[in-house]
């Protein structure tokens, strides 16, 4: 096997990567170059497609598919680059983009060219204070450089870019939440169709990438689709960027072609499972794909092999250890109070289910669980988005796969720790209580509904109230 | 019940004309006007550290929106206070990674070491305390940040200490000059 050679972090390690003195110097805006000076739009496009080049965002959609579906009669396209990566343990747009802010710049350029998109905003979430630092000298940087502006090149091409800021939503990384963000609106996702691409931000069409899809782009230009194809496994091609985290010696972020095993990850990368413990389970691509467990890590990850361990997807292929001195219920909490607390809100099935989920499990954690819990969650999770049209957007989904994987993987665990943990004062809900001592109903602090609530959990700090973002 | 509708005080209106102008000047770069909400709060909230309710009356009346519309928007995001918090506000991550190597104990025992829960403001008002959902810096977990872009992590017990003893000594970026 030829030795990969990385690309989209071949700068991290120079001194002042984020500058364009130094992305020139390494043969920066080259590709870009050639594309609006040597290639028509459509070229473009195909060969984009050629490299069968898939969404880096978590979906996984071809890009080249997607920038074919703007209507041909359009007399305006946007485009909006969505580096509003809030999925835990995820931070591998937050490299690009502090590191070779200008690779996305040039990715971006070129990608609203083959669109035909003369105006892009980079939706950054309000947490990388930095990277926003960061790209907005950069932004002036190429702008002053004519590499944005007026008639780039000499093409008689013009594109504008901002930087528009989030302000703490994890929703506002669904494309249709970051729209309606973008639009000056609550991050509310929209139902589809219309998809973006025919009407999406101020009702135009509207292409949506994320930041590592486009920072492939001009070395596809550059290298062709043949060379792009000729990294990764069947169906899945191309450079990734992998993030480790969690239960491991280091945490990192390193670039490997897709269909790495999460052992090799673990092992060879992140010095293996830390203080010389071995790992119970890993989440493959971000929280909401679901967990492998012990047994599974040497699963390749890339787009098409995650489903057979019953995972939603390679995701962002952010991949958090879990060693095996955790209790699997702690996964599950965590979990579901973030799914919980992101829920924006607007679908019933989400708003009730998740908040129903995080409940559930704060009782059996606090001692007052039930085996037949475990029977009602995977209930519930079967029924929280999973059925076609039950929610508007995928966080649903993304609430409900790792209660199915946790309950269904480690069952025997969670049962043993019901039985185990069981407490009388806990078996008794705060109704049943009020109603023994004839005195009126207490909401628990969180504000839950009393009967499905136990004791309330070690602090109040663990509520789902109370500020945060 | 007093006889006579209390006298309203005059309303002295809180953005400068420079601020004004700031926000007005993002409009070439939306099809709309209202889509520099997002923008025109993060520029009040630089300058006066939260949005209260006259200041989104005043954004709503640049973007030619209805003040509704205004507080909708910010009030969806967890980003915004309407009253001003800490002199620094650190947010400390509870995501998966973090939580695994002891972010929820090292927020409980910064909430401890400074007598507040996870939200308030230290009596001093130099220091808000929140949890994060995700901070997108794992490569720190456990980590935290500061308002001012300062990142911190990987945390323990002292090194939380520490972070809340420089939080406190105030910010390290140049005010907004508006």
């Amino acid at each position: 096997m030829p030795t990969f050679e990385p690309v989209l972090s071949r700068n991290w390690n120079i001194a002042d990567s984020h500058t364009l003195k130094v992305y020139e110097s390494r043969g920066g805006y080259q590709a870009a170059r050639k594309a609006l000076t040597t290639m028509a739009p459509d070229a473009v496009v195909n060969l984009v497609k050629d490299s069968e080049l898939r969404g880096r965002g978590g979906a996984g959609f071809p890009c080249g598919l997607k920038w074919t579906f703007l209507p041909k009669d359009r007399k305006e396209t946007l485009m909006c680059i969505n580096a509003d990566e809030s999925e835990p343990a995820t931070f591998n747009n937050r490299f690009l983009m502090e590191k070779d802010p200008h690779q996305l710049i040039e990715g971006i350029l070129i990608a609203c060219f083959a669109t035909k998109a003369t105006t892009a905003y980079l939706y950054v979430r309000f947490e990388y204070i930095h990277a926003y630092k960061i790209l907005e000298e950069a932004i002036a940087e190429a702008r002053a450089a004519g590499h944005l502006g007026k008639n780039i090149y000499g093409s008689g091409y013009n594109l504008d870019l901002w930087v528009h800021r989030g302000a703490g939503a994890y929703i506002c990384g669904e494309e249709t939440g970051l729209i309606e963000s973008l639009e000056g609106k609550r991050g509310w996702p929209r139902i589809k169709p219309p998809f973006p691409a025919i009407e999406g931000a101020f009702r135009k069409p509207t292409v949506v990438n994320n930041v590592e899809t486009l920072c492939c782009v001009p070395h596809i230009i550059e290298r062709g689709a043949t060379w792009f194809k000729s990294i990764g496994t069947p169906k899945s091609y191309g450079p990734k960027l992998y993030t480790v985290s969690g239960h491991v010696e280091k945490q990192v972020c390193v670039e490997l072609p897709l269909g790495v095993t999460c052992r090799e990850l673990i092992d060879v990368h992140a010095g293996g499972v830390w203080k010389g413990r071995k790992a119970k389970a890993a989440v493959p691509g971000g929280i909401s794909m679901g967990l492998l467990s012990a047994d599974e890590l040497d699963t390749p990850l890339d787009f098409e092999s995650l489903r057979k361990p019953g995972c939603l997807g390679l995701g962002t292929a952010a991949v958090t250890v879990i060693d095996d001195h955790t209790p699997i219920i702690d996964y599950l909490l965590n979990t579901s109070r973030f799914f919980a607390h992101e829920s924006c809100g607007q679908c019933t099935p989400c708003r009730e289910g998740t908040g129903w989920m995080e409940k559930t499990i704060h009782r059996i954690k606090a001692g007052g669980g039930r085996i037949e819990d475990l029977d009602v969650m995977l209930h519930l999770a079967n029924n929280l988005g999973i059925m076609p049209g039950t929610t508007i957007c995928g966080l649903a989904d993304g609430a409900a796969w790792p209660i199915k994987n946790a309950v269904t993987k480690f069952r025997g665990e969670l049962e043993d720790y019901i039985r185990s943990h069981q407490s009388p004062a806990a078996q008794v809900t705060p109704l049943q209580i009020s109603i023994a001592q004839g005195r009126p109903v207490e909401l628990s602090p969180n504000g839950g509904l009393p009967i499905l609530n136990g004791p309330p959990p070690a602090r109040a700090l663990h509520a789902p109230d109370g500020r945060g973002v | 019940m007093p006889a006579e509708a209390p006298i309203q005080p005059p309303r002295i209106a809180i953005l400068t004309d420079p601020l004004k102008e700031k926000i007005r000047a993002l409009f070439p770069r939306y099809p709309s006007k209202r889509a520099a909400t997002l923008p025109a709060l993060h520029m009040v909230h630089a300058h006066l550290r939260c949005v209260p309710l006259q200041a989104m009356s005043e954004i709503a009346e640049i973007l030619e929106i209805t003040p509704a519309e205004v507080h909708d928007t910010m009030s969806f995001y967890g980003f915004f206070p309407q009253a001003p918090l800490g002199d620094v506000r650190v947010w400390m991550c509870r995501s998966i990674s973090c939580m695994l190597r002891g972010g929820d104990e090292l927020l409980e025992h910064a909430c401890d070491r400074l007598g507040i829960e996870s939200g308030q403001t230290t009596a001093d008002g130099k220091l808000t305390v929140e949890f994060a959902e995700c901070l997108g810096i794992c490569d720190f977990a456990p980590a935290a940040l500061a308002d001012d872009g300062r990142v911190f992590g990987p945390l323990d017990g002292p090194k939380v200490d520490a972070m809340l003893d420089e939080l406190k000594r105030g910010r390290r970026d140049d005010p907004p000059r508006v």
